[in-house]
């Protein structure tokens, strides 16, 4: 296909995502459930990209993403839970005065620093992410496969219990969970972030870094012996996905408006896993595709597996509370055993695929697509 | 192969959107009168136009229907849909509306009970009941006030659910005022050492506790264990041993009704003879079920008896919800038999409420009947019922009841003026 | 703390810490032989709680138990065939992921079978008798767990040491491809490792449950995570390694909670995992692997 050809297909779907976006935005209320949908799709898009960066292209099968999502949410949520909000959020054992010290100070602060504070607290609550990655990445990160599975795994339910403990209870409410946490101000807010933690992550893994990253999934030993130096890649690679999930995180906890310790269960990351597998382990379009699919069929599309449902005068058997995730693990079961690649397998999306997946039926030529390397 | 498979997934998908896609635009349809008098609405949930014949007025009821509290939920979700049975139009402005329950599940957990109650947002009602617990409801609470819907708890007891939140009301007692029926119980009845043991991140639980040991102590008692397990915990050996080595005269343990039976049957096997007893969660049949002979000597609190003679409203009610059960045996089946729960009866007022309300406010508009629920006076099946300016009703009687004989025998009514 | 009420803290580790052994014991053989941590023996221990439930309600306890043992086991080698044996070939995290895809299927699939409010577990008269010495109250399952798991664990090893099949295992486990060319049926010696692993947790499940009656779908989840740990402790691959490893954390749990730290106690079971990991990756009795080039 022409260069030209893709640029104008490239300008056109940008612009229809963009009017799209806008189109929700002054019809909120009719579109709640679309919205909501986008809204969740385009934070799970984060958290799976930036596990993808460590499983598909580096090779670490890490199951700790719960763990970082809940330093994010949890940090976010705390330097933004309102000063007046405060006091009925914490009514069981009250507040860390330091912190609340700290957000009265917040309050009076200029309008400007106000204004790009929610992005700050973001952006922090990733820094803090990032931080525990680095520090538990020092021992863990010498594990290999399965035990480094198990270990992040425990490192996220650790985290998860500190978080909820009671001795952290004028700090992070312990078990009861914070509420009253702001929202986004504006609808396209999240879909910016997104789009932008997105392209930091497809930058990086365009770098020499990326292709150090994938030296080391192909064979470690190799890579080694080629000159690349294992730990310090592996550990940039835990640290940045880390970091990419707590900011996840965050908007998690303002999308959801209230977090508990619970959210962040072994639960989450095997959802996350579900989309990285539907989507393809090693693409970064398979994982965006994937969360707004799983995320959208998950909460919407599916959910009339839950009611009964009567067609015709015939009422469907089975049709009841439950079915719908009982059909999404017979999926997730059928991609695992059959479908291993997914929906992108390890490409990435290109108009030129999509051309080639349209003609290819019509011409029995076999298709050499590029860098499909596999 | 798998590109005839990724096609035909694909046109699954496709369908799934369109279905999605029809469903929303019928819900749109049918909440577009809501908006007709929606004069103040800034948020009404749909727009003007395309007026069905029919009309509609939707109550959400925002329920566990799952979960650790499931068995509960639906206890006080049978009450709403009985009363929807009795009541089943309104008239707003000269026009019969017919009233559409809009059932959602918020699992027991706060974190699907936001999900729950912004689907319940979308779908465009004017006014919601429940939740049964108060961790949910006060997760909930927040989404139903920004979109200017008003809400009424049916059996959320903790004091934070409607504090500070202009749009939740509820037709039940606070803890604080429960907490101390049930110490006031316990010091009459001649105990001076208490054991509390509470769930961890759980309003209702902590809440209650707490407002127990600070009665107990008031009342000159002394608290002898305080002791705390996490949700979905089966085994309380280790904390029951600490209280048994403490041995209290009575053990206060608010708790869910799937926590109740592994309690009560754990401590009997350790050999703990204290009295044991809990908030109004408990008056839930299955318990009894489960726990069999030791159950027997739990004493609770809770909001209504269903032999009290001296209401008529309540008497009518038990007789009709009866029949109601009866009719269903799936219904029967899952209240545990023909006994009315409490939770049922303060579902079916929160119904009523909320028909007073509509009628008061003559409108469909959400903003409109939270003006007119402020005033609302209602002879309700678990008494009078009026809102103060928290929005909590003015109650100030609880029943104690006991089992004895395999079912839950009503001991006396305990009343605390303030 | 007096004498009588830390016995009796004892008495509740030690029996917690039996029916994790008797469950870290399907999870050591699985992972001794296919190298694969198979994430869904929680969720089979949490089946065959409901499959007792099941059993119960038609038959007497001492047909229900068989009955159980065997749709465990039935259960378990299913799933094998089904979800690990296409697999076999596969990267490690292929088989893994299926491992969760398996755990994550049963799970809901229990949800939608018998709703998520929890289920209450029948009453086996004989092991909820309640025995009193002294001060220390406790029902006869909580000594007999204990007893009960040594006498299988030690059967077990008597069978993996003296029998064919044990030794077909042995080899297996040591070196997959060189015990296939040696004409050792890997399809059997894999599938005896499932039925072995999968009628313990169903041992394992009737002990646990009758002890906290009550199941709910998610009851297999946290366990099943303690008792890889519990594995990994003794020393992946170890049998005794497991049972000692399942004992410790057993009774670390209970003291954790009887001290009032009930929140700690599931994230100190991770904590144990992470030290012995670094320290010795092995395990308390496991062998030294050595990575091949």
């Amino acid at each position: 296909m022409k260069k030209s050809v893709k640029w104008i297909l490239n300008v056109v779907m940008i612009a229809l995502v963009v009017l799209l976006l806008i189109f929700l935005e002054n019809n909120k209320s009719d579109q709640g459930m679309l919205i909501s949908v986008l809204q969740k799709g385009a934070i799970l898009a984060i958290v799976a990209v930036a596990m993808n960066l460590l499983n598909g292209f580096t090779g670490l099968f890490s199951l700790g993403q719960a763990g970082f999502m809940a330093i994010g949410a949890y940090t976010t949520a705390i330097f933004l839970i309102p000063v007046a909000a405060v006091d009925g959020v914490y009514y069981m054992n009250g507040i860390n005065p330091g912190i609340k010290a700290f957000k009265e100070v917040i309050e009076t602060a200029p309008s400007w620093l106000q204004a790009c504070y929610p992005y700050l607290a973001l952006i922090v609550g990733g820094v803090f992410a990032a931080l525990f990655a680095a520090l538990i990445g020092i021992p863990v990160l010498r594990l290999k496969s399965d035990y480094l599975a198990i270990a992040t795994l425990g490192f996220s339910e650790i985290i998860r219990a500190l978080l909820s403990s009671p001795q952290f209870d004028t700090i992070t409410n312990g078990s009861y969970g914070l509420n009253k946490i702001p929202g986004f101000s504006n609808l396209l807010i999240p879909f910016i972030i997104a789009g932008v933690c997105i392209l930091l992550m497809i930058l990086l893994i365009h770098s020499t870094y990326g292709r150090a990253f994938k030296a080391i999934r192909e064979d470690e030993i190799a890579a080694e012996a080629m000159g690349i130096n294992l730990f310090k890649h592996k550990e940039m690679s835990f640290v940045i996905s880390s970091f990419f999930t707590g900011v996840a995180g965050g908007m998690l906890a303002m999308f959801m408006r209230s977090i508990e310790a619970k959210t962040f269960s072994i639960a989450l990351t095997y959802d996350i896993l579900l989309i990285i597998v539907i989507g393809g382990i090693g693409s970064v379009t398979g994982s965006v595709l994937g969360a707004f699919l799983v995320t959208a069929s998950k909460e919407w599309w599916l959910r009339f597996f839950d009611q009964p449902q009567t067609i015709f005068g015939w009422e469907v058997p089975l049709f009841r509370t439950g079915f719908r995730m009982v059909i999404f693990s017979i999926l997730l079961m059928v991609v695992v055993l059959f479908y291993r690649r997914g929906l992108m397998g390890t490409n990435e999306f290109s108009w030129d695929g999509i051309w080639n997946f349209i003609k290819k039926p019509f011409t029995k030529k076999k298709t050499a697509k590029g860098g499909a390397a596999q | 192969m798998k590109r005839i498979l990724a096609i035909v997934l694909a046109m699954v998908l496709a369908l799934g959107l369109m279905a999605g896609c029809g469903d929303s635009s019928n819900g749109n349809d049918a909440s577009a009168p809501a908006a007709d008098n929606g004069a103040s609405a800034s948020d009404a949930p749909a727009d003007d136009g395309a007026a069905s014949s029919d009309k509609v007025i939707k109550i959400g009821v925002f329920e566990p229907i799952t979960g650790e509290n499931g068995g509960g939920g639906f206890q006080e979700v049978l009450g709403v849909r009985y009363a929807n049975q009795v009541v089943p139009t309104v008239d707003i402005g000269g026009e019969t509306y017919s009233i559409e329950l809009v059932e959602v599940d918020n699992k027991s957990d706060k974190t699907e009970a936001v999900t729950a109650a912004q689907s319940l947002m979308s779908s465009g009602v004017a006014v919601v009941l429940g939740s049964y617990g108060s961790g949910v409801s006060i997760a909930a609470g927040e989404i139903f006030a920004e979109n200017q819907i008003p809400a009424i708890g049916c059996s959320c007891t903790n004091p934070q659910v409607t504090l500070g939140n202009d749009f939740y009301f509820r037709v039940c007692f606070l803890d604080p005022f429960q907490g101390t029926v049930m110490a006031n119980y316990a010091s009459q009845e001649g105990a001076t050492k208490a054991a509390v043991i509470t769930q961890l991140g759980d309003d209702y639980s902590s809440g209650l506790g707490n407002f127990f040991l600070k009665a107990f102590k008031e009342l000159g008692g002394e608290i002898v264990a305080e002791e705390q397990f996490q949700t979905n915990q089966t085994d309380f050996k280790a904390i029951l041993t600490n209280i048994k080595a403490a041995e209290p005269d009575v053990i206060f343990a608010p708790s869910s009704i799937a926590t109740a039976p592994l309690l009560i049957k754990q401590a009997r096997e350790l050999g703990i003879t204290a009295k044991i007893m809990a908030g109004d969660t408990w008056e839930n049949a299955t318990i009894i079920e489960n726990a069999g002979e030791d159950a027997e000597g739990i004493v609770i609190s809770t909001f209504f008896d269903e032999n009290d003679s001296a209401n008529t409203t309540a008497a009518d009610f038990v007789k009709g919800f009866k029949e109601f059960l009866n009719a269903t045996p799936d219904y029967l089946s899952k209240n545990g038999g023909d006994g009315v729960a409490a939770v049922s009866a303060l579902g079916y007022d929160a119904y009523m409420a909320a028909i007073e309300a509509i009628k008061a406010a003559d409108s469909t508009d959400p903003v409109a009947i939270r003006d007119a629920l402020k005033t609302v006076e209602l002879n309700g099946v678990t008494g009078s019922i009026t809102f103060d300016e928290n929005g909590d009703a003015n109650k100030d009687m609880a029943f104690i009841k006991t089992v004895e004989g395999g079912e839950f025998k009503f001991l006396k009514t305990v009343t605390i003026s303030e | 703390m007096s004498f009588t009420t830390f016995i009796q803290h004892c008495l509740t580790g030690i029996s917690l810490g039996g029916a994790y052994a008797l469950i870290a014991v399907g999870y050591t053989m699985v992972y001794g032989i296919l190298r694969l941590i198979n994430f869904a023996h929680g969720d089979i221990f949490m089946m065959a709680g409901y499959f007792m439930i099941f059993a119960m309600v038609s038959l007497p306890w001492a047909v229900a138990i068989p009955v159980v043992i065997i749709a465990t086991v039935i259960l378990g080698v299913a799933i094998e065939r089904v979800a690990y044996k296409p697999l076999r070939t596969a990267p490690r995290m292929s088989i893994m992921i299926s491992a969760i895809g398996v755990s994550y299927l049963l799970q809901n699939l229990a949800t939608y079978l018998f709703t998520a409010l929890p289920k209450a577990y029948p009453t086996i008269p004989l092991l909820k008798k309640i025995f009193q010495i002294g001060d220390i109250s406790a029902s006869l399952v909580t000594f007999i767990t204990p007893v009960l798991t040594i006498a299988l664990v030690i059967g077990l090893v008597m069978m993996i040491n003296h029998t064919k099949i044990g030794m077909a295992m042995r080899a297996v486990s040591k070196d997959f491809e060189t015990s296939q060319l040696m004409g050792i049926k890997i399809n059997t010696v894999i599938s005896m490792t499932f039925i072995i692993g999968s009628a313990l947790a169903a041992v394992g499940s009737i002990l646990y449950f009758t002890d906290r009656m009550s199941v709910t779908p998610f009851s297999g989840t946290l366990p099943g995570l303690k008792c890889f740990v519990a594995a990994v402790l003794g020393g992946i691959g170890s049998i005794p390694g497991a049972v000692v490893g399942g004992f410790i954390i057993g009774i670390c749990e209970t003291a954790l909670v009887a001290l009032g730290y009930s929140t700690f106690s599931d994230a100190f079971t991770f904590v144990l995992l992470i030290i012995m990991l670094l320290f010795k990756p092995t395990g308390l009795f496991g062998e030294k692997i050595i990575d091949k080039v």
